[in-house]
C-alpha cells in the first residue's frame, strides 16, 4: 500500500505539492508514483528561473525501466531545483516525500489537485 | 489471450511485478528491484523463469544436414554434449531469428529460439526440412529456468553430482537428475555471467525453482525478472532479436559474423547475403558524454546527419553509467567517434566505445 501523505495536495499524474512557510511551493512525486517507476536512475532537471504553466511537463525521471515526464501541479516561477538528484536519483525511491524536485514562488496551484482523501481513493479504483 | 508459465504462481507469490511479455505473463522484477537483482547477478547468483522460449527438437538420419541447410554456421563438426549458436535468415539475408543448438546424439538436436518467434520459425522451417528429419516443437511442455552468477557453480553442486555438471562454456548434458527430476542442463546463459540453463518438464518446474531458490539462499541466489534479465544482457553486450537484428538487417550489418559460415556450400539466406555485399552498416556501444539515459530507436546525428539509430538503451547498474547499443553507417564505427543523439528532442552527445560493455573477470 502506497504511503500518502495528509497535509500534501496530488495530481492524478502523481505529483504532490506542499505549501511551505515562507509561501512557495516544493514538487515532487508520490510514493506510489516512485514504486511503479521503480529503481530511478536519473533525473532531467529544469533550470531555476523557467516560468511554468499548470500541466507542463518540467522533468523526466528515468528508471531502469522506463522514462516518465514530470507534470506541474501549478504555474509560477521555478525558484530553485533540487540538484542533490543529479548525483543521488534514488533518494526519489528511498524518501519521495522529502526528495522534492523544484520549488516554485508566485504559484497558482491547479484547480485539478486532490486531498489526500481524494487521491487515496483515485489510488484504489487505479488498482 | 496471453499464457502462463508453470511458474506463474511463483512469480504472484514471490510480488513480482507481472507484464505480458512474448504472449506469456511473466515478471519484469520482484520487490528487490531491478538494480538489486542485477547486482546479484554480477556478484552472487539470480534465478530466471524462461519457460516462455522456445524448445525444437530435430530428429533423424538427416538431421545434421537439415541443420547446416537452414542454419547459417556449421554443425559438421560439433560434438555430442556441445551447444552453438547460429541463425535463421529470409531469402534476402535478413534474420529471422537467432538461436542455439545442442547436440544430444549424432541424430538428435535440440534448438532454442525466441519466444515471439518460435511459431514463425516453425512455420518458416517446416518445409525446408530435408525427408528423414522429424521436427518437433516442444515448447508447451518444457519449462525452463536460468541460473546465472558467480555463486552458480556452487550451488549447482549442492544439487547434482559432479559428472553431470556441464564444465565447458557452451556445452550441455542430458537426462541428468536433479533430486528426482529428469534434467537437460548447459553452461549457457544471456547475462555475461557463468550459470545455467536447466529445462525440464512442466510439472516439474515449481518443485525444481522452489528447490533452487531453497539451496542457493545462503549463497545469495534471489529471483530475478525480464528487466533485469534485459539489463544484464545489454550491459555484456548481447544482442536481442528485434533490437539488434530483424529480418532487414543481415548478420553482417549487427556483427554476428562469426555465427554464419560463408564457406558452406549452400545454406537458406547465403544467396541474399552474397548479394547484399559489403555490410553497410555495423552495431556499436555508446555511451553518454552529457548526462542522460539513452533508450532504444533514437535517432543518431553526425553533422546534422541521420547516421543511424540506437537499438536497445538504459542505465546500467553493474557499470552506473548510461549505455546503448546502436546501428550506424560503417564510418562511424570506430571507438572514440563522437555522435549526437536525440534523445525526446534533446540533442546529447555520446561517444562510440568498444562492446562488450561488461565482461567477466
Amino acid at each position: 500500500m502506497s504511503k500518502v501523505l495528509e497535509e500534501l495536495k496530488y495530481l492524478e499524474t502523481h505529483e504532490w505539492i506542499r505549501e511551505e512557510d515562507d509561501g512557495t511551493y516544493t514538487v515532487g512525486i508520490s510514493d506510489y508514483a516512485q514504486d511503479a517507476l521503480g529503481d530511478i536512475v536519473y533525473v532531467n532537471l529544469p533550470e531555476a528561473g523557467e516560468e511554468i504553466q499548470e500541466g507542463d511537463s518540467f522533468a523526466e525521471v528515468e528508471s531502469v525501466k522506463s522514462v516518465s515526464d514530470v507534470y506541474s501541479p501549478a504555474s509560477g516561477e521555478i525558484l530553485e531545483v533540487n540538484e542533490n538528484l543529479m548525483d543521488e536519483p534514488e533518494r526519489i525511491n528511498q524518501d519521495p516525500y522529502g526528495a522534492w524536485i523544484i520549488r516554485i514562488g508566485n504559484a497558482e496551484l491547479s484547480d485539478k489537485l486532490m486531498n489526500s482523501t481524494e487521491y487515496e481513493e483515485f489510488l484504489e479504483n487505479e488498482a | 489471450m496471453e499464457l502462463k508459465t508453470p511458474l506463474y504462481e511463483e512469480h504472484v507469490r514471490l510480488g513480482g511485478t507481472i507484464v505480458p511479455f512474448a504472449g506469456y505473463l511473466l515478471p519484469v522484477q520482484y520487490p528487490s528491484g531491478v538494480i538489486k537483482e542485477h547486482m546479484a547477478v554480477r556478484e552472487n547468483a539470480g534465478l530466471f523463469d524462461v519457460s516462455h522460449m522456445g524448445e525444437v527438437t530435430f530428429k533423424g538420419e538427416t538431421a545434421l544436414s537439415t541443420l547446416n541447410h537452414v542454419l547459417t554456421n556449421d554443425y559438421s563438426d560439433m560434438k555430442i554434449g556441445k551447444v552453438r549458436y547460429g541463425m535463421l535468415l529470409n531469402d534476402d539475408g535478413g534474420v529471422v531469428d537467432d538461436l542455439i543448438v545442442y547436440k544430444f546424439r549424432e541424430d538428435c538436436y535440440f534448438v532454442v529460439v525466441n519466444a515471439a518467434n518460435r511459431h514463425k520459425d516453425v512455420e518458416y522451417m517446416r518445409d525446408k526440412i530435408l525427408p528423414g528429419t522429424i521436427m518437433e516443437d516442444i515448447s508447451d511442455s518444457v519449462a525452463q529456468v536460468a541460473l546465472q552468477g558467480p555463486r552458480s557453480f556452487d550451488i549447482i553442486r549442492k544439487l547434482m553430482k559432479e559428472e553431470d555438471i556441464p564444465k565447458g562454456y557452451y556445452t550441455c548434458k542430458e537426462h541428468v537428475d536433479i533430486d528426482g527430476m529428469d534434467c537437460i542442463i548447459s553452461y549457457t546463459g544471456y547475462t555475461g555471467e557463468k550459470g545455467f540453463e536447466i529445462y525440464t518438464a512442466n510439472e516439474n518446474a515449481v518443485r525444481l525453482w522452489n528447490l533452487l531458490l531453497e539451496t542457493g539462499k545462503d549463497d545469495g541466489l534471489i529471483p530475478c525478472g525480464l528487466g533485469a534479465r534485459d539489463t544484464l544482457r545489454l550491459e555484456a553486450g548481447m544482442p536481442l532479436y528485434g533490437h539488434e537484428m530483424d529480418d532487414t538487417i543481415s548478420p553482417f550489418d549487427t556483427n554476428l559474423g562469426y555465427g554464419v559460415r560463408m564457406d558452406k556450400a549452400e545454406f537458406v539466406g547465403k544467396e541474399g547475403l552474397l548479394k547484399r555485399g559489403e555490410p553497410k552498416i555495423a552495431r556499436v556501444g555508446l555511451e553518454m558524454i552529457d548526462r542522460g539515459v539513452m533508450r532504444e530507436h533514437q535517432d543518431l546525428y553526425s553533422d546534422d546527419r541521420k547516421i543511424g539509430h540506437t537499438t536497445s538503451g538504459t542505465h546500467c547498474p553493474y557499470l552506473r553509467k548510461a549505455v546503448a547499443m546502436a546501428l550506424v553507417e560503417k564510418e562511424y564505427a570506430e571507438p572514440g567517434t563522437e555522435l549526437i543523439v536525440d534523445v525526446r528532442g534533446r540533442k546529447l552527445k555520446v561517444r562510440v566505445i568498444p562492446l562488450p560493455f561488461y565482461k567477466r573477470k
